[in-house]
């Protein structure tokens, strides 16, 4: 079978296109490649989800954490210690085993189940609470002499808050927020190691490595193709994070800018 | 464990809980928080270990050992750890039989490597096909405790690596000017004054390295995980060993309220050495306690 048979077979089988039965043996690099590959496409999505919708979620957490009413704080103090302080894994299982129960009750919660939507609410979550401890360490760290001179031009409310403080904001987690996003994307990988189950063998990026590693008892080519094709991904990632933070400079002179400082990966 | 647990008719009263959690496999379950802490307390001093190795490789002035040092924090730190604990736990079973192998079985003529297979002789199996059950057990066990000191090794390289660096560079320049060789300086100068620098970068770790332990499921030790996932199980709905319905939420609940206290326990803890280690240095935090104790600003 050639190479461009198997792309065509593969390519889009972690969503359920092509071939349905996986490669059983003799298994060549290029199959290895193409369903490596075709697992990323989950890992982006979760990430992506999670990012964008965490990103939102984040900075209602950092307006209410740092908030004086206590109503507003406690919950945002008391989700991001939930989700910052125990282990993203756990927090899978037990999502997973909670909506198994939820089903029982309602029919609403079916789609929950699946990993598609089920682990992509627990890493929105899970993000949203981790970015949300870095917009609010930037939040304290706006310049006083910012928030004085939009006083003093009589911004107030809203308006201050859309033009001052939140691009600043932005502006100083960034490189923080650069490596979290970086730091979600690998931990993308542990959806189908914990209790959501891969449906029909559609998985992700590791789903995939580890079959062929199962299979070959060989971990020296699956595993090392899976960190090749992160390895890109996070330069996409930093490339596009960049460019962002470029933006959000554009005022500065050369020498205050904020440099990206790559610092990604820990646990989760 | 209770005698009025012999009695039928406790099924249906509140002390059936008593009994229902001491049975012996729940003492398992019990047990393997044991397995957890002591994975921490093992792992700690490993992975310092490593790190320091690590760090030290770094910034040595042999170039391929500098290299060496290099490769291994920014490999480590660019992939999926996950994707490192399934690769290192086959990777490492496979290299230790391999070299067992050669030592052992020198006239084998045969590739190790056949097709899908990896074979290597009978003697050099590890552990040995005839060792007993806690043999197993154990030898699987130190794997994981490899592979996370191997991952976090390369964390707590890449901390150490900064705080040696973050030593003010007079001190080191001071040390040579009264002549201490390379080895000294490192010794005695370098090496007592990091620890402040890498201590903030550590606590992190550790926080780190607490929420990793779940992850010792995937490498096939009965963890914590594995007994809730078999204890709230039911093991076929009709059929069942356990007299419940499907109680995995509630097991890992627990799971989750342990780990939280586990991190908060740890935070007020680290929070405390910090404190300790911050008195009286040239610090913001030093400084912050001094005017706090009433000393001239």
């Amino acid at each position: 079978m050639s190479c461009w048979q198997t792309v065509q077979d593969y390519a889009l089988r972690s969503v359920g296109i092509g071939e349905r039965l996986l490669p059983r043996e003799d298994f060549t690099l290029c199959e290895q490649f193409t369903l490596i590959g075709s697992g990323m496409i989950w890992n982006i999505y979760f990430g992506l989800v999670a990012l964008l919708a965490g990103f939102f979620l984040a900075t209602a957490l950092a307006m209410g954490k740092a908030s004086h009413n206590r109503l507003l704080r406690k919950p945002s103090e008391w989700f991001i210690f939930l989700f910052r302080g125990s282990p993203l894994f756990i927090q899978f299982f037990f999502a997973y085993f909670l909506f198994l129960s939820l089903k029982g009750v309602s029919s609403v919660f079916d789609p929950f189940t699946s990993a598609g939507l089920g682990a992509a609410v627990v890493l929105f979550f899970n993000t949203a609470a981790y970015t949300g401890e870095i917009f609010y360490g930037a939040l304290l760290s706006i310049p006083r002499g910012d928030l004085e001179a939009a006083d003093a031009y009589g911004f107030s409310g809203w308006k201050k808050f859309r033009k001052i403080s939140w691009p600043t904001m932005l502006r100083l987690a960034w490189p923080a927020y650069t490596n979290e996003a970086i730091f979600l994307f690998h931990a993308t990988t542990l959806v189908y190691f914990s209790g959501f189950p891969a449906w029909q063998q559609r998985g992700d990026a590791l789903y995939y490595a580890s079959y062929f590693a199962d299979k070959t008892f060989n971990p020296f080519i699956p595993y090392p193709i899976l960190a090749m094709y992160f390895i890109l991904f996070t330069l996409s990632v930093v490339g596009v994070f960049g460019l962002i933070n470029r933006r959000l400079n554009r005022h500065l002179p050369a020498e205050r800018r904020s440099k990206l400082r790559l610092r990604p990966n820990l646990l989760r | 464990m209770f005698n009025f647990c012999t009695d039928p008719d406790t099924l249906p009263k509140l002390e059936w809980f008593a009994c229902y959690l001491t049975t012996g496999k729940h003492m398992g379950f019990y047990f393997s928080f044991g397995t957890v802490l002591l994975l921490l307390a093992i792992t700690a001093p490993a992975a310092l270990l490593f790190g320091f190795g690590g760090a030290s490789a770094a910034r040595a002035r042999f170039l391929p050992l500098r290299w060496f040092g290099k490769a291994y924090i920014s490999i480590v730190r660019g992939v999926p750890d996950i994707a490192f604990f399934l690769f290192f736990v086959i990777a490492l079973d496979q290299g230790f039989e391999w070299m067992r192998h050669k030592v052992k079985c020198p006239d084998w003529d045969q590739p190790i490597r056949q097709g899908n297979d990896f074979v290597v002789c009978a003697q050099a199996k590890l552990p040995l096909g005839t060792a007993p059950q806690w043999v197993h057990e154990t030898y699987g066990f130190s794997l994981a405790v490899l592979t996370f000191a191997i991952v976090f090794g390369a964390f707590s390289a890449n901390v150490i690596y900064g705080a040696m660096r973050a030593v003010p560079k007079a001190q080191i320049e001071t040390a040579e000017a009264y002549g201490m060789s390379r080895r000294q300086t490192f010794w005695r100068i370098l090496v007592p004054q990091m620890w402040v620098f890498a201590l903030p970068g550590l606590s992190n770790l550790w926080m780190v390295l607490i929420k990793a332990t779940p992850l010792l499921f995937l490498l096939g030790v009965e963890d914590i995980v594995y007994w809730a996932r078999n204890l709230g199980g039911t093991a076929n709905p009709r059929f069942t060993d356990y007299p419940h319905a499907d109680w995995r939420m509630w097991y890992f609940l627990a799971l989750l309220v342990f780990y939280l206290l586990f991190t908060k326990v740890s935070e007020l803890v680290l929070d405390r050495i910090m404190r300790r280690l911050s008195h009286g240095q040239d610090t913001a935090a030093g400084e912050a306690q001094r005017r706090a104790a009433g000393g001239p600003p």
